[in-house]
């Protein structure tokens, strides 16, 4: 009996080992944000192509960047472009693909205020610093005559770990406030001059929630899915945008004429018609000449199903899609990676 | 059966003893080594920056500057607080389950205390953001406004804070403390307690008598509950504001060091900002080691201070050489 159950053990591993030989397997890691659709889009992918298994780890876009960079997967992803410092460290030529879209919203709980607040660029940076630090301050009631403000004292709530979600957010801060550029900057993790810090978009959310008063930022994702009102941005245009799945991939198509050959662009503050100002890209890495050719056609194979079919699955997931000017210049530069 | 030779015997023996002190060296080396690690990794940073990172406040990824007396201060601060808060209790439950509960009681008693124990940080975390932090803001709206002009209750009432950083810890430290301290209190000898009654002692006295005895051990425990509360990462940031700036206030946001690793670790996209973070890795190991190290001597001083006690005026109680053993 002992015998025969050893046998079959052995038989077992012995088939496991002889599929595994035949199935390829390619890893990537980085971004967080993106993490739902990635993980989407390798299941179907493995549903086309069997013998194919991408898996990813979601370790943040820090993490992604470093473990490319030391060619420990394959593949990385990020939310917000490579330096041109963390490019020039690594030992070849890094190439960036973006996939879908995200945008970030402004979050805030005001007793008795239920309606959707307005702001511009300005008034949110100053929000942020705390220079602007009661609701019923003339700059935030200029913008929304309709509102009962009350004159509790704003708390800012802003992500305690590092995140794509606060580079966004900061990166559009920061262009449409000099001040806010020279005293925070742009980074995943940034040092904030007032406010708490949650972790996660959860936590964010929780702070807000909880606290009277409080202003945060969540990724749009997050605040559909979890039904949390969010306030109007005024775009370059001077128009008040309501984020939405639509007005975020206007953004990106807005970006379309000014886009660099190597696609490191930042599309907050868009101009245009219908954009909403706080949305970017999100990127999927790759070495410009891969060593291991194999892996490489099968990667190739892989972004032009997830430029062109893969994009039906962001609705459901709740990203933005790629306008189709972005998917065939993508599709021109993944001619660019060496096969 | 005859006994195997005495060769073999002591050649077990020896084989024995090399294994033992095999693992001993271990755990030896697994320290040093952690160290030697952590010391590597953060080189870039200490060449950077070098006693100034222990000093300065300013923590700004985006410009490169990184001081960790923020996280240290906040760390200590609340492991301080949870000690404070907790040893009372702890104590307290530990003296009840020793001395004066009904027996029937004292094993599901004891039970439960240490089922806090096994409950994972992260459901501390929850339960702190639900239930603790909107408990801890009501009462920061109410503080009268008196009380609010000192400065340890000053600042807006957010309800996330040291205050309920500190609570959840102390929550969290009990079962280590108190658990240490009932057994320690089960060991001093009964006729220490009997002695003090015959004396004409009361219950109470009787109590300090046996808590004058096992100090040592209740010291240690309390300790392991500092170096519990120290460490602790994901209830903490949870609660605690996340905010790097130092205040006296219990109800101002701050940070911890092991809280910022934590959210700071994957996303940290410079050399630089990652040797900082190894940093403040290395600063909790060096201050985890002198609180280690403090204990210890505390202990020691305790010690010794009993040896001459009890041998002084007095033939020593005859349990004694058992219980010190």
């Amino acid at each position: 009996m002992k015998k025969l159950r050893f046998l079959f053990a052995v038989l077992g591993a012995a088939l496991a080992l002889s599929a595994a030989a035949q199935t390829v397997q390619i890893n990537g890691a980085g971004a967080t944000f993106p993490y739902p659709i990635y993980s989407k889009w390798f299941s179907e992918y493995n549903k086309l192509h069997p013998d194919v298994e991408i898996n990813y780890q979601s370790i943040g876009s820090g993490g992604g960047i470093r473990q490319l960079t030391n060619q420990t997967v394959f593949f990385g992803a990020t939310d917000g472009p490579m330096t041109d410092e963390q490019l020039q460290s690594a030992p070849g030529r890094i190439l960036h693909f973006p996939t879908v879209l995200g945008g970030v919203v402004p979050v805030y709980n005001i007793p008795g205020v239920t309606g959707e607040l307005k702001f511009t660029g300005k008034v949110l940076a100053d929000i942020i610093m705390g220079k602007v630090n009661k609701w019923n301050d003339p700059a935030i009631a200029g913008l929304n005559p309709g509102a009962k403000l009350p004159a509790t004292d704003i708390t800012v709530a802003h992500r305690s770990d590092g995140s794509g979600t606060t580079y966004i957010f900061v990166d559009y801060l920061s262009k449409v406030s000099p001040d806010f550029k020279k005293t925070v900057g742009v980074a995943t993790s940034v040092n904030w001059p007032v406010g708490v810090g949650g972790k996660g978009n959860e936590g964010v959310a929780g702070l807000v929630k909880q606290t009277p008063g409080a202003i945060g930022y969540v990724e749009l994702i997050y605040a559909i899915q979890n039904k949390i009102p969010f306030g109007a941005v005024q775009n370059m245009d001077g128009e008040y945008v309501t984020a939405s799945l639509e007005s975020v991939t206007a953004a990106a198509g807005a970006a379309v004429k000014a886009m660099p050959p190597d696609f490191r662009v930042s599309i907050t503050n868009a101009p245009g018609k219908g954009v909403y100002p706080i949305s970017s890209f999100t990127w999927l890495l790759f070495y410009e000449s891969p060593k291991d050719k194999q892996r490489a056609r099968i990667m190739v194979d892989f972004m032009k199903w997830a430029l062109t079919e893969g994009q039906k699955y962001c609705a459901e997931l709740g990203y933005a899609p790629l306008p189709s000017e972005v998917v065939s210049l993508e599709m021109n530069a993944l001619k660019k990676i060496r096969v | 059966m005859k006994n195997p030779p005495s060769s073999r015997r002591s050649a077990d023996d020896r084989g024995f003893r090399l294994a033992t002190g095999f693992s001993a060296l271990l755990v030896v080396l697994l320290v040093a080594a952690i160290g030697l690690e952590l010391y590597r990794t953060s080189h870039l940073s200490i060449a950077k920056f070098g006693l100034r990172f222990w000093k300065t406040t300013t923590w700004d990824p985006v410009a490169g500057q990184f001081g960790a007396l923020p996280f240290i201060w906040g760390t200590l601060y609340s492991s301080v607080l949870a000690l404070l808060l907790s040893t009372p209790v702890a104590l307290g439950i530990a003296i009840f389950l020793s001395e004066l509960s009904p027996r029937p009681l004292r094993t599901p008693l004891a039970f439960l205390t240490e089922l806090l124990a096994a409950i994972p940080s992260i459901v501390y975390g929850l339960w702190g953001i639900f239930v603790l932090v909107p408990a801890v803001r009501r009462l920061e709206v109410w503080t009268p406004d008196w009380m609010k002009k000192i400065p340890l209750f000053s600042g807006p009432p957010l309800g996330v804070g040291m205050l309920s950083a500190g609570l959840v810890l102390a929550v969290m430290v009990i079962p280590f403390t108190s658990s240490v301290a009932r057994e320690v209190l089960k060991a001093v000898p009964s006729t220490q307690r009997e002695a003090a009654y015959a004396l004409g002692a009361t219950r109470w006295e009787a109590i300090q008598a046996a808590l004058r005895y096992g100090r040592t051990g209740i010291i240690g425990a309390v300790m392991l509950g500092f170096g519990r509360a120290i460490g602790e990462t994901m209830a903490v940031t949870m609660v605690i504001g996340n905010n790097p700036r130092i205040s006296w206030s219990v109800y101002a946001a701050q940070h911890t060091m092991a809280a910022v690793i934590a959210n700071e670790f994957t996303e940290a996209d410079t050399d630089l900002y990652l040797s900082a973070l190894v940093e403040i890795g290395l600063v909790l190991f060096v201050i985890t080691l002198v609180i280690n190290a403090l204990s210890r001597f505390l202990i020691w001083s305790v010690t010794r201070e009993v040896k001459v006690k009890t041998v002084a005026p007095v033939a020593p109680p005859a349990a004694a050489p058992e219980a010190a053993a």
